[in-house]
């Protein structure tokens, strides 16, 4: 009797949050599904849902008429190796941090989360006008550069609050031993740092292939990652929506999948472990 | 056990990420304030002169600054006013035992990850168009007059999309801390009589307290500089309706080449920002111990 209350009870649940979790996600499964569509279908009255031709061709036409590739590969270069610069940075910053923490490391962590309460609007014009004069606009070199630097506080306190949970009498016992500095951080503290430093990496690869405002003002044709080529699909010429569905598409998912993989690390990743 | 040795090595080793910020924070900032006293347009070389404090009259005596300050506000006020409830509702159901919780929660957090740029598209386009969007198909066949979102309540429709892609964040670390909560206390006040009203007020909601503090920081960070979405779907009008701070320094500067009057905006959403800021520390060094 009680049995079968729960699982009404549960029915009910279910049918609610799956109602619920299928209206949030539908904007991303109606771009997929349009962009397996023709453009004329895609712009049908009703709407079509599945019962349509499936094609491919948006796929390879988004390829044809502007280098998709270069872009996704700008995307790749630019998130990854901002990520890599930022990690090569942030361990020794975070190793003094968490190890040998002095009176002032608290106030030098609080001064580097503050520099992310700059907004980027208020320094966008020196830095436009440097790069213009160092020949950095429209370069993945120089959106390599901003973007480490933009996610560089956010790396150093990830680590940290990874480093802090390592035991530093492992990194003493290793420095008695003789192990210099570079010895200790290498191949003392990294090994047992791995599943934190990869999350740092993963997460600051999600942060740096979303973001739109440096790309956006940085970049034209040859450095646009995949956010600045979707706002290409802005103009009126572009407007195609089953090719804006497929670009879309491809920008979004590999993203999406390593958001999913990582979803228990985003929460301790994006508020420093605060909430547990 | 630090030594002079270690302390020594931990300057060194602190002090590429302190220099690169330093020089981040510093070089451009001073540059802002510095080309904000000038009379500098990037289509007249050459004629730069010193003009005071002139920009700043004009940037905060102009019609459109307190347009878009009030559109800031709203923005950020809005997002995250539903983000935070929603995401109080979504948690507390995702809590619950169902089927295929873990996929559902895979559906509810994907927004997330969508770039900004993607997303503005596809809710302007495929979604609010009044004449292909889905919406419109939705309101044709309710017999409806569909409703053109960008162009008749703007402001609400970009508001809508960013809440969209920020609901996920504020459910998901707000369904991490209430997995945290001791299920022996709720039970026991469940005993002692307490209504599931009461068990929210004076349980639930103080134990989230601090995972809405952090909600509110973060998000509040990103929130300020909202500049994707505004140029994708409405480039900041009809007007100035959907122009905030951020987008309407980006306008003044690179599309008026106003670099003086552009600089001085830059100078007043970095002061804003700091008076918002400062109010979050607060917050955060009562509620988060590192």
């Amino acid at each position: 009797m009680a049995r079968a209350a729960t699982n009404r009870r549960k029915l009910a649940v279910t049918l609610i949050a799956w109602t619920i979790g299928i209206v949030i996600f539908f904007p991303i499964l109606w771009t997929a599904l349009t962009s397996f569509k023709t453009e004329a279908e895609a712009v049908a009255t009703p709407p079509t849902f599945l019962a349509f031709h499936w094609t491919l061709e948006n796929y390879s036409e988004v390829q044809q008429r502007s280098d998709y590739f270069l872009h996704f590969w700008n995307s790749i270069v630019i998130s990854v190796g901002s990520t890599l610069l930022g990690l090569l940075v942030a361990v020794p910053a975070a190793w003094s941090m968490a190890f040998v923490p002095g009176k002032r490391t608290r106030d030098v962590l609080m001064w580097m989360l503050s520099t992310k309460m700059l907004p980027p609007v208020g320094v966008l014009i020196p830095i436009y006008l440097l790069f213009r004069d160092f020949g950095l606009l429209d370069s993945r070199v120089g959106l390599v550069i901003v973007l480490t630097l933009i996610n560089l506080p956010i790396i150093v306190w990830m680590l940290f609050t990874y480093f802090r949970e390592i035991p530093g009498e492992i990194l003493e016992a290793a420095r008695m031993d003789g192990a210099g500095l570079k010895e200790e951080i290498l191949f003392v503290l990294l090994p047992m740092a791995v599943p934190g430093i990869a999350s740092t990496l993963l997460l600051n690869v999600i942060l740096a292939w979303n973001e739109a405002f440096w790309t956006l003002n940085l970049s034209a044709s040859q450095s646009a990652p995949l956010t600045a080529f979707i706002a290409s699909y802005s103009s009126p010429e572009g407007l195609f929506y089953a090719k804006l569905s497929a670009a879309s598409t491809m920008a979004v998912a590999p993203i999406l999948v390593l958001g999913w993989f990582s979803q228990k690390q985003l929460v301790r990743g994006l508020t420093f472990g605060a909430v547990k | 056990m630090a030594t002079a040795h270690s302390r020594a090595a931990a300057r060194l080793t602190m002090s590429p990420a302190v220099i690169l910020l330093l020089g981040w924070m510093l070089i451009p900032l001073v540059m802002t304030l510095y080309f904000s006293f000038l009379r500098y347009n990037l289509l007249m070389p050459g004629t730069e002169e010193f003009i005071g404090t002139l920009n700043y009259q004009y940037f905060l005596t102009d019609p459109a600054f307190f347009a878009a300050l009030g559109n800031t506000l709203a923005l950020v006020g809005g997002v995250l006013a539903l983000t935070i409830a929603g995401g109080i509702g979504l948690a507390l159901l995702l809590d619950q035992p169902f089927w295929g919780r873990g996929i559902v929660r895979l559906l509810v957090i994907a927004p997330f990850f969508v770039m900004p740029t993607v997303s503005a598209l596809v809710w302007k386009n495929m979604l609010m168009n009044p004449v292909n969007g889905l919406f419109a198909a939705i309101a044709k066949g309710l017999g409806l007059q569909p409703f053109d979102f960008l162009a008749e309540a703007p402001l609400s429709s970009i508001i809508l999309i960013v809440t969209w892609q920020w609901l996920p964040f504020a459910t998901l670390i707000l369904l991490t801390a209430l997995q945290s909560l001791d299920r022996e206390r709720l039970e026991a006040a469940e005993m002692d009589g307490a209504g599931a009203l009461d068990r929210f007020i004076h349980i639930i909601m103080p134990h989230l307290a601090r995972a809405m503090t952090v909600v509110t920081l973060i998000q509040t960070i990103f929130l300020l500089s909202v500049f994707a979405e505004i140029l994708v779907t409405t480039n900041g009008g009809p007007g100035t309706a959907t122009t905030n701070i951020t987008y309407l320094v980006y306008a003044q500067s690179l599309l008026q080449f106003d670099v003086g009057g552009g600089s001085a905006g830059g100078i007043v959403a970095v002061v804003l920002a700091n008076i918002v800021a400062v109010f979050l520390m607060r917050m955060i060094g009562r509620n988060l111990d590192i």
